[in-house]
């Protein structure tokens, strides 16, 4: 088991393989398809990001509303591809990590090669399970778009599985063929 | 005629919606514990092992299984001596909605095509009717997650492409969907009828417990041999490899046009939720 704490360099990451599995403590960021969006916006227009990028991990969720007494309702991933036309913008600009479930395309990949960047699987449905690791949340941009603004969360001991390194592996594709038949 | 009213139509509904949220229900949780039995990867046994220590802390706890809570659906039979008293059934099963995922804190996920702006309540639910006879209403409530519903289709086959045609395309379906729907998956088949029928009698084929089979021979044949094939894919739970690819295929077959061989796969991540509500 590996420990990642955020904000990461270039060589945390780097110390990865696909098939890792780590433990992440401290600050993350949430962000899925609409927030994506206007990050990118953000940065065609030269406009500053609500958060520093760089070295930073996003967690690609819309998670329920907290009840009283509680950070945060489920919080697990959401399907990653939908961010994959934003993602290697935000890599190129410091992103270190990204937290999601399902396969990325090759301009993703490269682009984690390319910058130092890593792709971190976690479990699908399992949003209840998940929460039990953030702490804090708290909204700090794009309230407007409810589940989808960007929160900042205080999580400990997070549990993911590096699913793409920065040497171009990837967890998914080579565990699927050990297990196909015919 | 039998006449049931606006407020207990809304009221049961809404209960069941909140309880569809937090508690699986035992044909999925045996599906989970029949799944960890078979798998033969680690790492899809530890995903299953998530899966059922997430169940008991959503229950443990009433936090939602999934932070997907879905769009709203619900498949209703009417009897036709049933008059509801006070308001629209529609109406009855929007208010429910919208007080649930409320009152319970789920999340909305509804929002506009173009500037994706959120509805706010999670309504409009999906409504799919049908009249039957007698003084009996059923109401099956689903919470259908985003991820899952983006990786069916539905395709128009030739009709000599049959039942081969089928079961590639359905296995295919899978393969391509890869981890995306949050797999183990469930397999919804909607065979014939035109273009939208084949789409609602797979997602209707759903609701159906988990290994259940068909009542027709041929088609539960059909389900066996679909659901040996996708699990020989490999994809496993979590997509991250493993023998458990599928909990379960299931098949609604219906009368097609002499020209069309109709076929939706509608495919379910395994937090499969739904409730039916009996009056």
């Amino acid at each position: 088991m590996k420990i990642l704490k955020p904000p990461l360099k270039r060589e945390d990451v780097e110390a990865l393989e696909a098939g890792d599995k780590v433990l992440i403590t401290g600050t993350i960021y949430t962000g899925r398809d609409a927030a994506h969006k206007r990050l990118v916006d953000l940065l065609d227009s030269n406009k500053p990001l609500p958060f520093d990028i760089n070295g930073s991990v996003i967690f690609y969720v819309g998670p329920t509303p907290s009840p009283p007494g509680r950070p945060i309702g489920a919080a697990g991933p959401t399907t990653s591809y939908r961010m994959d036309a934003y993602a290697p913008r935000l890599i190129e600009k410091g992103l270190r990590g990204m937290i999601g479930k399902g396969p990325r395309d090759a301009n993703v990949k490269e682009a984690m090669k390319k910058y130092g960047s890593v792709y971190l699987g976690a479990t699908g449905g399992a949003g209840a399970l998940m929460a039990q690791a953030v702490k804090k949340a708290e909204v700090i941009a794009f309230d407007d778009l409810g589940p989808e603004a960007i929160r900042k969360l205080e999580v400990v001991d997070f549990p993911v599985i590096v699913i793409n390194d920065t040497k171009g592996n990837d967890l998914y594709i080579e565990n699927v063929k050990k297990y196909k038949k015919g | 005629m039998r006449s049931i009213s606006f407020n207990t139509v809304k009221k049961k509904v809404k209960a069941a919606i909140m309880d569809a949220a937090f508690i699986a229900g035992d044909d999925l949780m045996a599906s989970f514990r029949r799944a960890l039995a078979e798998e033969e990867s680690p790492l899809g046994k530890e995903i299953l092992n998530q899966l059922l220590e997430n169940a008991e802390i959503a229950k443990d706890k009433r936090i939602p299984l999934c932070q997907d809570t879905g769009l709203a659906i619900f498949f209703v039979e009417i009897g036709d001596e049933v008059k509801i008293k006070g308001g629209l059934l529609t109406d009855a099963l929007n208010e429910a909605t919208k007080e649930a995922y409320g009152d319970a804190y789920l999340r909305k996920s509804a929002c506009n095509c173009f500037t994706r702006k959120n509805t706010g309540d999670n309504t409009p639910a999906i409504v799919h009717y049908d009249i039957v006879k007698g003084d009996k209403l059923k109401i099956v409530f689903c919470a259908k997650g985003g991820g899952s519903e983006n990786m069916s289709r539905v395709t128009m086959l030739k009709p000599s492409d049959g039942r081969k045609g089928i079961e590639d395309f359905v296995v295919q379906r899978v393969w391509e969907a890869q981890a995306n729907p949050c797999p183990p998956i469930i397999v919804g088949v909607g065979i014939g009828g035109t273009f939208e029928r084949a789409a609602i009698i797979a997602k209707k084929s759903l609701l159906a417990p988990i290994g259940k089979r068909n009542s027709d021979p041929e088609l539960a044949e059909m389900e066996k041999s679909m659901l040996r094939k996708i699990n020989d894919l490999g994809i496993g739970p979590g997509g991250l490899g493993g023998r458990i690819t599928a909990l379960d295929v299931k098949v609604i077959m219906e009368p097609c046009h002499i020209a069309s061989l109709p076929l939706a796969v509608n495919i379910n991540c395994h937090s499969s939720r739904h409730a039916e509500i009996d009056f």
